[in-house]
């Protein structure tokens, strides 16, 4: 933290100072010493191995009652076992596809859709309040409905992904493109810009924070839903189905590695996002 | 009059290059139509340098943005070459007070910007970049980002691609008036030579009576509410030349009383700021 903060001051005197060639050296340190400050920084490792520290004491000290909670040395047994024996890879493949899948295919629609709202005010007028009325119905009441147009098999799953991902997309590219400042809209009109040259040179880039935050919030609503079609449609193999297997069979250390692992994917969609925000988006930390 | 129009070779046609004819202009405030500009005539001619001043709120740049044809909603008549303004066109271009270069693109994206829908071919369109980035002094700059420049470099930058696509016209909208004092003057200094040497027809609007002096072959007072044009004054080429001219202190002060700011009498001392009231 203190890395980064130092890193924003040299920037921005860099900047004042005018010349270019420093402050891109600024900017170039400022990356490195974010790089640095993380992988340094031990306060979110303390928590997480507090944590560990109690999973084990309450599993040695018989605070809970052992079928209910694995020692953590049985769900890396468990790992062991299924990584060499069982299935878990395979499953874990078959959730990411569906998951990527959905996200696209919701990301792709969310995208055009928000970017033709976000152009054409009276489309906007027209078609957005039903988007945002969308927006409100809790994502899980979708599921009888989908599982009912599309089945609960692997379409079900991923149209029900893909709903999931469409609405941070839609809403945020749609806000994004139709908040570009008025200023910019002069400028596009003085240097008589195109319709397409205008959406290309001065929305999107101007959009792109917005679209970002969308994305982002896509990445986390798939997933979320990724867990949810595999735990209330059709058993299929995936994680949601191993979930659902730990606890009817009740072999906790499944159960608890399923988790593990449907955490860990999302941190890393997570951490991805913003590093790719962080790159793309570099020019917008004026 | 005639004197300013020296470096201009007198046209064929004697139509004046910008030819404003009784211009009114009211807005729509809450409800309540409040005039902006009232009966605005004025003649540009081609090559000449015209600054407009005024305090605040005298429709200064409202009357820029009738001629750049953003706004449409006026009477009178506005006529470029003799043809009437109906949006905006490839004969004029503008610099804001805010340089208004995109972030994301690079300095010579920028300039290249304008050339976009100039029907210049690629190589082109990158020799007018190049050829505009050298006339401000930036060449070297090209490739840096606008956050990556000092705020006197991303105006000049602005003044460039303005000028990339070779407009008749140049409207100048308070171009320097974010600037620091000293980068304000070095940029005048510059400002006067690019669109001599670009032969454009320039449109000041400032409200530093100084740099309208020094930088405008006529001054054009507005006085406000509604935007009216109090006086038109020729200025003297000494003036425009010397800052510390007797013709360029005479001019500042008649310029001054004209907009009502105090005026004390001739003993007053040369070369101090001016800075009208709002």
């Amino acid at each position: 933290m203190s890395i980064d903060a130092l890193s924003g001051t040299a920037r921005s005197t860099a900047r004042d100072a005018a010349p270019a060639a420093p402050s891109r050296l600024a900017t170039a340190l400022r990356g490195t010493g974010h790089a640095l400050g993380r992988s340094l920084d031990w306060r979110p490792w303390a928590s997480f191995g507090a944590l560990l520290l109690l999973w084990f004491a309450a599993h040695h000290f018989g605070w809970v009652e052992r079928k209910y909670l694995p020692s953590p040395l049985d769900v890396v047994h468990r790992l062991v076992v299924e990584v060499t024996q069982g299935t878990i890879l395979f499953d874990l493949k078959e959730t990411l596809r569906r998951n990527l899948a959905g996200l696209v295919i919701g990301v792709a629609a969310g995208l055009a859709l928000g970017g033709l709202l976000g152009l054409s005010g009276r489309l906007g007028k027209i078609v957005g309040p039903t988007v945002l009325a969308q927006r409100q119905t809790a994502l899980f009441a979708w599921v009888p409905l989908l599982s009912m147009w599309f089945g609960g098999a692997d379409p079900g799953k991923i149209a029900f992904i893909a709903v999931a991902a469409f609405q941070p997309m839609v809403v945020n590219t749609w806000r994004g493109i139709s908040l570009v400042p008025a200023t910019y809209r002069e400028l596009s009109d003085v240097l008589l810009f195109s319709r397409w040259t205008y959406f290309r040179l001065v929305a999107v880039p101007s959009a792109l924070p917005m679209i970002f935050t969308g994305l982002h919030g896509a990445l986390i609503y798939a997933w979320l839903a990724t867990v949810g079609s595999e735990l209330f449609l059709n058993i299929a193999p995936g994680l949601g189905g191993r979930l659902n297997e730990g606890s009817q069979l009740f072999e906790i250390d499944l159960l608890f590695l399923a988790i593990a692992l449907f955490g860990l994917v999302g941190l890393a969609y997570n951490t991805l996002a913003e590093r790719a925000e962080a790159l793309l988006v570099r020019w917008h930390a004026r | 009059m005639t004197a300013p129009l020296a470096s201009a070779p007198a046209l064929a046609a004697r139509h004046p290059a910008l030819d404003i004819r009784n211009v009114n202009k009211t807005f729509l405030v809450q409800g309540r139509p409040i005039e902006a500009l009232a009966g605005i005539t004025l003649t540009v001619e081609a090559g000449a340098f015209v600054s407009v001043v005024g305090a605040s709120g005298c429709g200064k740049s409202t009357l820029l943005r009738l001629i750049l044809g953003l706004d449409r909603d006026y009477s009178g008549e506005i006529r470029l070459d003799d043809r009437l303004v109906d949006g905006p066109g490839a004969d004029r271009a503008i610099v804001f007070q805010e340089h208004r270069l995109l972030p994301w693109l690079t300095v010579e994206a920028n300039v290249g910007a304008a050339l976009l829908h100039s029907g210049l071919d690629k190589p082109a369109r990158r020799r007018a970049v190049a050829e505009h980035l050298e006339l401000v002094g930036l060449e070297a700059f090209a490739k840096a980002y606008p956050a990556q420049l000092s705020g006197g470099m991303a105006q000049r930058v602005a003044i460039a691609r303005a000028l990339a696509n070779r407009p008749r016209f140049l409207l100048l909208d308070e171009p320097l008036g974010a600037l620091d004092a000293l980068t304000r003057l070095r940029l005048q200094e510059e400002l006067k030579r690019i669109v001599a040497s670009e032969g454009a027809t320039a449109i000041l609007v400032t409200h530093d009576v100084d740099e309208a002096v020094y930088l405008g072959h006529r001054i054009v007072v507005l006085h406000p509410r509604p935007g009216r044009i109090a006086a038109v004054l020729n200025v003297p080429e000494v003036a425009r030349r010397d800052r510390s001219s007797p013709q360029f202190v005479a001019l500042r002060d008649q310029v001054l009383e004209l907009l009502g700011v105090v005026h004390a009498p001739a003993e007053r001392g040369v070369g101090a700021g001016a800075e009208t009231t709002a």
